[in-house]
């Protein structure tokens, strides 16, 4: 038996080693770098031959908007999407794995995914992470057992609903969906909803703005709209353009052409 | 230093002075809008203590005057206090007897100046007030927050209402409401925060102030709806999730 300690192979998971070493430092006012957050409006609900989903298109790192025209739909299977409200990279990277996950899945069975295997993998992924892992999802789908819409949160749980509203906008988006939403909406009805509800968030959200993405998914079907609507156009844009005079393109002083031999 | 102990009313001359630093019996949300002939303001009547509801016949509208309406949000025994002060202040302007009244543009004056004198004294009415009234045709709708923010506007709401009502409202709200529309409206956004605000009660009164006068509802519940097929059975398609 040798003297040093046994090395004991990685669990896996979240390591929590360095979190008493951040609230040290945040105590003594060294804060963590801020996030790019996508403080948003994302929304589902699910219309009598599937699932529309929402989402604003504005991303924020602080108090200024980093991307205009963010994508916040994200893939998941042919039939399945994701939108995602939180940190943008979180968001991002937990759907890419899940995705991944899913399309490899596929190939074992040789059958279309279904959103409740998506649902368990985000959740149990989320729940390892104990909410560090800041990604707030909002999972539509049909597959061959029906349409399902389901909410995700940071931490882990999950809900099964007609319709949801998650993001910074979710109250405002809402205040819409439970004055309107009825069930047996048709395509157009519902897609109306959904731009309603993406709009309150829009106009009445600091964290939301720009236009509003929809992806309209039914059996065997979908429709993923980017930009559906723009209702922030550039409201004042010099018609006659910008002209630049053929002097300032290329002021060098010396131009010069060498081989390298490497 | 002791006449402004002495005026907080049961306190002995070498005990602190007291404020209020934390609400504890609270209101929710008011919600109030203009309409043709004048304002619409509803309110429900709970007083929550903490998380638990404990009072559920709490009147939150008041009339104040000949011209106004005072919905309150917040701390209710300062809203009583407002009220008593209030009371102090229409008896002094009817006792002038010279034919004129305060109007709800003096009493949302008052008002702000009071919160904000309060505020900067640290001893804050915490409360959030929606003052709305008619005089001499104008319609007048305004806002006074516990810090002192004060604002007028042709819908207004406190608390949570700012959440979820608002966007409501400004959406479908326009001029020249009739009564009845205004009466949907606000039930709407009445409906909307009874199912997502936590400390809403089913008990509501809708109050309607005129150029003729005032009347505040009698205390009615609303309908809510729970039949979506996804509530009955949320784990179709994948026993034993939730």
């Amino acid at each position: 038996m040798s003297n040093s300690a046994i090395d004991v192979p990685s669990r896996g998971g979240f390591s929590f080693d360095l979190c008493r070493r951040n609230d040290m430092l945040a105590k003594k006012g060294v804060n963590l770098p801020s996030f790019r957050k996508t403080g948003t409006t994302i929304v589902g609900l699910i219309f009598q031959d599937g699932v529309i989903l929402g989402a604003d298109t504005r991303a924020t790192e602080g108090p200024i908007v980093c991307d205009k025209n963010c994508e916040k739909i994200h893939y998941m299977a042919p039939n399945i999407y994701c939108c995602g409200a939180g940190t943008a990279a979180d968001t991002e990277a937990v759907t890419d794995m899940v995705s991944s996950q899913l399309q490899l899945h596929r190939y074992h069975t040789g059958r279309e995914s279904r959103v409740v295997t998506a649902l368990t993998l985000l959740k149990k992924h989320l729940f390892n992470y104990q909410g560090y892992v800041q990604a707030a999802l909002v999972l539509g789908g049909v597959d061959c057992t029906g349409p399902h819409l389901h909410t995700i949160y940071p931490h882990g749980s999950t809900d099964t609903l007609p319709f949801a509203t998650m993001g910074s906008g979710s109250l405002a988006a809402m205040a819409m969906f439970e004055s309107k939403y009825k069930e047996g909406l048709t395509k157009d009805e519902g897609i109306q909803l959904v731009v309603d509800a993406i709009c309150s968030g829009i106009f009445n959200d600091l964290g939301s703005g720009s236009n509003v993405d929809v992806c309209v998914i039914t059996k065997g079907h979908k429709e993923y709209l980017r930009n559906h609507l723009l209702p922030n156009p550039r409201t004042f844009v010099n018609a006659k353009g910008y002209s630049f005079p053929k002097k300032t393109a290329l002021s060098c002083i010396n131009r010069e052409f060498r081989n390298l031999n490497f | 230093m002791e006449s402004i102990q002495a005026k907080q009313g049961l306190v002995g001359p070498n005990d602190p002075i007291q404020r209020t630093q934390l609400p504890y019996v609270t209101g929710t949300s008011v919600v109030a809008l203009k309409y043709k002939d004048g304002i619409l303001m509803a309110a429900d009547m709970g007083g929550s203590y903490g998380s638990t509801i404990r009072y559920k016949s709490v009147e939150r509208i008041k009339p104040i005057g000949k011209h106004s309406l005072l919905g309150a949000s917040g701390e209710i025994s300062d809203f009583q206090e407002l009220l008593r002060n209030l009371d102090e202040l229409i008896l002094y302007d009817n006792m002038w007897d010279d034919g004129n009244s305060l109007g709800p543009k003096e009493l949302h004056s008052y008002l702000t100046r009071v919160m904000y004198n309060r505020r900067n004294k640290f001893d804050p009415l915490w409360n959030s007030l929606v003052l709305g009234g008619v005089k001499n045709g104008q319609k007048y709708l305004g806002m006074v927050s516990m810090i002192g923010v004060n604002f007028e506007d042709s819908h207004v709401a406190t608390g949570f209402g700012n959440h979820l009502a608002r966007p409501i409202l400004r959406d479908e709200w326009h001029e020249n409401l009739s009564y009845e529309d205004g009466v949907k409206l606000l039930e709407k956004c009445m409906r909307v925060l009874l199912y997502r605000d936590r400390s809403a009660v089913n008990k509501l009164q809708i109050a309607k102030i005129t150029e003729e006068g005032t009347t505040i509802s009698q205390p009615y519940a609303l309908k809510t709806f729970w039949g979506f097929t996804a509530f009955q059975n949320p784990t179709a398609g994948a026993e034993g999730s939730w």
